[in-house]
């Protein structure tokens, strides 16, 4: 019988010939958290009695949530996390390095066929680099950490079959934010994604990712896309070693076959306050924003910024509006500054921050007032996301955050395209 | 094992910003500083609300977004007895099982805000003493119960120092 990719790859790892339904104890290839799981990642560590890391060079923790730093309870936990990469000798990024899922993917480590557990739920963003990555608690981590390893059950696969081209000024976020509030955000609870079809092939990497980064705002383990040219040019850029690339068998069995053309698809947004409260930004285009945010582990890659820089260029945002630009790391960081689109940024009157989760997860950078509308190019928009539960929170592509912050009001970008 | 207690309800999607908001979590590993405010954004005053023993009973995906095990931790050490709900996300529901908070499957439509319950685990039976009625709880996975025997993947690794399966 058939497989699906995560069933190929789980069963490479297992050493057991295993299909959906079945549950496996797996060799990890990577482990990350961040520093909103890592810090109790290392108390479940020591409390299980762990002494050594299974393989210092499989594990990196990232400095990503609150960075740097916005108060000493968060800087005591900061440091909790250098004392363990000094006693361990464990790969790590410290602030100003990035978001942990562009981060991860450009250090290399990850590729075709890899399995990577994250305590961050976005860790599934891999998956566009045909790795299995899921999110996993700090106490599941911690026991990857010390064993690498982590018991799964194999789940069952929905294929997603994107058809067609996308029309212009039409992206990946808005095709993602489609597809959830097509099926919903339990729709897919318990099983991978596949993504497949012409409309994936057309797409960049840091579409790609995009796509793959929010598949858990369907409830699913993992999203996943075979490999192909672009993957491997990615993971050579970034130094990767050789992987070997995991195909789904044309007999393999799906829960579901979801067919989709997208050559007629609108610029999506997603309202207050679920992923899957979804609307075509014309049914919206009007509602006054505050706050515009652009970057994070969804849409803070080069491709975005370019996108959203297009739009801004020779402009000025809108004086109710603030933009709040957080490249998704630093080495897109300094890509940005090198073609000018920082420059850009901040002559329309963006503020940029430094790379990293803030604005996104209501740590710092960025926490509406009560009662004012952001727009943002983030994955989730629940009530206090953003560390403010009296604001609300809409996501969109970067154009049409980029649109909606000249405009002071939700935009179309198509006009600029 | 048998729970007892009030029920305290909540709708579907209840995710872990709401059961545990980011702008706590982050700076903390204190986790009784964090049980006050456990489901904050939902209803405010929830944490002074509760009876040691008390149920949070929900709709279908219970726990969907971030994976952040300070949720589970933060409703353990609320006092919460367990979490029933039609449906849960899939990491949130490990990490349950993982330290050690019960979390239970079951048809929730049958159980109304303020009810009292009677929870038997190994019989795998609701008692609704309100309204008289049992629900049957849907079964665990083995693995998830040889985790929750141990209490928890703690125990199981100070125990094993691995996977024992």
């Amino acid at each position: 019988m058939g497989k699906t990719i995560i069933e190929k790859i789980l069963s490479q790892k297992s050493g057991v010939d295993a299909y959906a339904g079945q549950i496996v104890v797996a060799d990890v290839d990577y482990v990350m958290g961040q520093d909103g799981t890592a810090p109790l990642a290392i108390k479940s560590f020591k409390e299980m009695g762990g002494k050594k890391v299974f393989d210092p060079e499989k594990v990196v923790f990232v400095i990503d949530h609150s960075a740097p730093s916005p108060n000493e309870g968060v800087s005591r936990l900061h440091k909790l996390m250098r004392e363990f990469r000094d006693e361990h000798g464990i790969d790590f990024h410290d602030i100003g390095d990035g978001v942990c899922h562009q981060v991860v993917p450009e250090s290399g480590k990850v590729g075709p066929g890899s399995l990577v557990v994250g305590a961050d739920s976005h860790t599934c963003t891999y998956g566009a680099l045909n790795a299995f990555a899921t999110g996993v608690g700090s106490t599941d981590l911690a026991a990857a950490i010390i064993s690498g390893k982590l018991w799964f059950k194999v789940p069952e696969s929905i294929k997603f079959v994107l058809k067609g081209k996308l029309p212009k000024g039409v992206f990946a976020k808005d095709l993602i934010l489609y597809l959830i509030g097509d099926v919903t955000a339990d729709g897919a609870t318990y099983m991978a994604a596949e993504y497949t079809g012409e409309a994936i092939s057309d797409l960049s990497m840091d579409g790609r990712f995009t796509i793959a980064n929010m598949a858990i705002e369907m409830g699913a383990k993992a999203g996943l896309m075979e490999a192909d040219e672009k993957t491997f040019a990615f993971v050579k850029e970034h130094g990767g070693r050789d992987f070997t690339p995991v195909f789904a068998d044309p007999d393999a069995v799906y829960a579901k076959i979801l067919e989709y053309d997208v050559s007629e698809l609108e610029p999506m947004v997603a309202k207050p306050h679920t992923v899957d409260n979804t609307a075509k930004v014309t049914e919206v285009a009007g509602t006054p924003i505050h706050q515009a945010v652009l970057g994070t582990c969804t849409n803070g890659r080069l491709e975005d910024l370019r996108i959203a820089a297009k739009i801004l260029e020779g402009r000025k945002i809108h004086p109710r509006t603030r933009l709040i630009v957080a490249p998704a790391s630093r080495k897109i960081f300094l890509r940005a500054m090198e073609e000018g689109l920082i420059k850009i940024f901040v002559e329309a009157g963006a503020a940029v921050v430094t790379p990293g989760c803030g604005p996104c997860v209501g740590t710092h950078n960025g926490i509406p007032s009560d009662g004012e509308n952001v727009i943002s190019t983030a994955n989730r928009n629940f009530k206090g996301r953003m560390g403010n539960s009296n604001a609300f929170i809409y996501l969109a592509s970067p154009a049409t955050v980029a649109a909606s912050a000249i405009a002071g009001e939700i935009a179309d970008p198509r006009p600029y395209f | 094992m048998i729970l007892r207690g009030k029920c305290h309800k909540f709708g579907n999607d209840v995710n872990t910003d709401y059961i545990i908001s980011g702008k706590y979590k982050f700076k903390t590993l204190d986790m009784n500083e964090l049980a006050k405010h456990v489901m904050e954004d939902l209803d405010p005053d929830f944490y002074n609300k509760i009876t040691p023993g008390d149920f949070i009973v929900a709709g279908s995906n219970f726990g969907c977004g971030s994976s952040r095990e300070q949720a589970p931790l933060a409703i353990k050490y609320a006092k919460i007895g367990a979490v029933i709900a039609k449906s849960f996300a899939r990491i949130f529901y490990r990490n349950a099982i993982n330290t050690g908070l019960p979390v239970i499957e079951c048809d929730t439509d049958k159980i109304n805000a303020g009810d009292e319950l009677e929870v038997d685990l190994s019989k795998g039976i609701i008692r609704n003493l309100t309204t008289g009625e049992d629900i049957p709880i849907k079964p665990l996975p083995e693995v998830m119960i040889k985790i929750l025997n141990d209490g928890g993947l703690i125990e199981h690794f100070k125990k094993y120092g691995t996977f024992n399966f």
